[in-house]
């Protein structure tokens, strides 16, 4: 195999604005074959209108791209062929049946026996026995699994997934994540944009955006390590009042709160480590040095970006 | 649970009273709604607009006693006396003379495709029997399939046969012109004799609840899959704007069916309203006026950027149907333009159809015009609703 076929998504420097907003700016990505690349960054990062350019439904300013070696520009109708797209709001008819739905799907798609397609989705599902039941009438965890269930349906070789655990509860997003896994080893490519720190643990690779700017991207460790941030975990009493004093305290990059402790962070490792012997003899607050984790890194990218606007 | 702290305490301090309580959140919602409203561009400009529109259009485009009817001539009679007459026919303002019919068959003809309303038919020895004394007929034929837009010139033809002559009645003939007229103006009134209204109604019924019912059920059909959130879905597929107009106009052909089955049983029924023509020609035709409705419709969809708009393009659309197609008012009462704007619609053309196929026993030769103009209708819509479609969501 080539190296070209490796590469699932190739976009380099797309850009689109809107209403003379720049929302996607000069974004560039390759994604490789098989990989489950996490796509984050803060609401309204450009996330949506890129995974749009992606997959035909906007077309870029500029900024070239491929998805599976088809032309984002030129080659849509290729694209809408083999690429599944799962919107962020349920995009399924609401008054048609489960098994209605995923046959139109089969329909669409011009597969050869579109019952037998949907049967067999449904019974993947485990929605055999809901077959007859309004689409509309599931609750949001089924929603996200019908809706998986219909974008996997007509054998899409990348899936792009918008925010698709966005409101379901842990349980029903485990299940989803341990499919997403169970798909990547039979070799499908999938972008998927979430919040959830948890989840994009669990990506081969992460991007992160901001303002509609690349900011970091990489596997985890790669990102973590090339936010050089020194953190320090305070817990003990009256964190809430330590945090405003700490904000605004030279050499501080992040202050945030995880559960019952805070997370104190920064890149000028001196200034950080003065100010944990400092707070730390007061005796009332326990400081500890550790690594610092994803949310930390994004955190600081997130402020990083806000401030350069 | 507390109020934040930041807020002043008489800020958060409800009205006194349950009504004015009620009252002020009437007010919320009020607000809110006009807010909502004003937003929405398109609808703000509608709120002015139809009503001025529509008002001004009817207000000078209706005319319940139209002159100027399309009319033919019969005749190989071609002395003064008969030219004075139809002079005289003339000089009402009722009667366009139109064409000159080369014998019964073409004067039927031009009956039976709507090119004639009238035709004046005068035997050929007319003026020599009249000289005689013989008290000839002239034979005025009216197609009374609408007995609204004929009466006037029937009436006016009568009124006129009097006096018609009395310029050419001189010397020698004067004696001809002293009481009553020297001849006798029979009228024919063809298709609905006793002039009843219904018989012409019925069949237009279908043709506007047909209107009514196609546009409303293609118009939301674009709208309601943006607004519920699937379009976004449907274009990312491989599917083309062209298949998602045909598979969505299908349906709603067998529904148009469907009811055009209902109406024309129960105008069988209900009002002795008799179909005279094939039943072949009549259905059709009436799935191609269907078909050119539910493009207008699915066309609409593809313009308006939610419900309410396509709603309101619908009736935007629907007023003028009524009014300006011939339905409730004659269409040659119209002025020229409103006549123009008529010819536009696909309804006038499917009246004539209906109205020619149910109570004339016209045929697919007949129509070929008006058919043509459904058809033409019908492709103009597509392909304006296929160029309108937005495959992307730039």
């Amino acid at each position: 195999m080539s190296v070209e076929r490796e590469i699932a998504i190739d976009a380099r420097g797309l850009t689109k604005s809107f209403g003379g907003k720049k929302v996607v700016d000069n974004l560039s990505l390759q994604v490789a074959r098989g990989d489950i690349q996490g796509f984050l960054g803060p609401n309204g990062s450009g996330k949506t209108t890129t995974i749009r350019m992606l997959c035909g439904l906007l077309t870029p300013d500029s900024g070239e791209g491929t998805c599976l070696g088809y032309d984002i520009r030129r080659q849509q109708k290729e694209i809408k062929r083999c690429v599944g797209y799962m919107t962020q709001g349920f995009s399924l008819y609401r008054d048609l049946t489960i098994r209605e739905n995923l046959e139109f799907v089969a329909r669409v798609y011009n597969l050869e026996a579109p019952e037998d397609a949907a049967q067999a989705a449904l019974e993947r599902l485990g929605l055999a026995a809901r077959a007859d039941q309004l689409a509309g009438e599931l609750s949001g965890g089924w929603k996200q699994r019908l809706a998986l269930g219909a974008c996997i349906l007509p054998g899409p070789a990348l899936l792009l997934l918008d925010e698709p655990t966005a409101g379901v509860d842990p349980k029903a997003r485990r299940d989803f994540w341990d499919e997403i896994h169970h798909l990547s080893t039979q070799g499908l490519t999938v972008l998927v944009s979430t919040h959830y720190m948890d989840e994009a643990e669990r990506c081969h690779k992460i991007a992160y955006i901001a303002n509609g700017r690349l900011l970091a991207s990489g596997t985890m460790p790669e990102i973590v390590a090339g936010a050089q941030l020194s953190t320090w975990v305070v817990t003990g009493e009256a964190l809430d009042a330590l945090a405003s004093e700490l904000k605004h305290q030279p050499g501080v990059d992040i202050v945030a709160r995880f559960g019952s402790a805070l997370h104190v962070g920064g890149r000028d490792q001196a200034a950080i480590e003065r100010l944990a012997r400092r707070y730390g003899a007061e005796g009332r607050r326990q400081w500890k040095r550790d690594e610092p984790t994803l949310e930390d890194v994004f955190i600081d990218l997130m402020t990083r970006a806000g401030a350069d606007r | 649970m507390s109020a934040p702290q930041d807020l002043p305490s008489d800020v958060r301090r409800p009205a006194r009273g349950a009504l004015a309580q009620s009252f002020r959140r009437c007010v919320a919602m009020f607000v809110k709604e006009f807010i909502q409203l004003r937003r929405d561009r398109p609808t703000f400009a509608m709120i002015v607009g139809i009503p001025l529109m529509q008002l001004l259009l009817f207000g000078f485009a209706i005319n319940t006693d139209p002159k100027h009817l399309p009319t033919a001539v019969l005749t190989s009679d071609d002395s003064p006396i008969a030219r004075a007459l139809i002079g005289a026919l003339r000089a009402t303002d009722y009667f366009d003379i139109k064409y000159v019919a080369r014998g019964e068959a073409d004067a039927d003809e031009l009956i039976l495709s709507n090119k004639a309303q009238f035709v004046i038919q005068i035997p050929p020895d007319f003026s020599r029997r009249l000289v005689r004394g013989e008290k000839p007929a002239v034979l005025l034929i009216a197609d009374a399939s609408d007995p609204v837009a004929t009466s006037g010139a029937v009436a006016a033809a009568l009124g006129a046969a009097n006096q018609a002559l009395d310029r050419e009645l001189i010397g020698p003939l004067a004696s001809l012109s002293q009481d009553a007229a020297p001849y006798e103006m029979r009228v024919h009134r063809r298709y609905n004799p006793a002039g009843e209204t219904r018989r012409n109604i019925v069949p237009g019924l279908i043709g506007t609840i047909l209107t009514m019912t196609m546009l409303m059920y293609t118009a939301m059909s674009v709208t309601r899959e943006i607004e519920r959130g699937t379009m976004e879905a449907l274009l990312a597929m491989p599917i083309l704007p062209v298949e998602i107009m045909l598979g969505k106009i299908a349906p709603y052909v067998v529904v148009g069916a469907v009811q055009m089955a209902t109406i024309l049983i129960f105008a069988a029924l209900l009002f002795q309203v008799p179909v005279v023509g094939s039943l072949f020609t009549l259905t059709t035709l009436t799935l191609l006026f269907i078909v050119a409705n539910l493009s207008v419709g699915y066309t609409f969809s593809t313009v308006a950027e939610n419900q309410l708009q396509a709603m309101q393009l619908t009736f935007f659309f629907f007023l003028p149907s009524m009014l300006l197609s011939g339905f409730l008012f004659p269409f040659y009462g119209m002025p020229k333009w409103a006549q123009y704007v008529g010819e536009a619609l696909p309804l006038t053309h499917y009246l004539r159809i209906v109205r020619s196929v149910m109570l004339k026993g016209s045929t697919f030769g007949d129509l070929a015009v008006d058919a043509g103009a459904l058809a033409a209708f019908t492709l103009i819509a597509m392909s304006v609703a296929v160029m309108r479609f937005r495959q992307t969501l730039d």
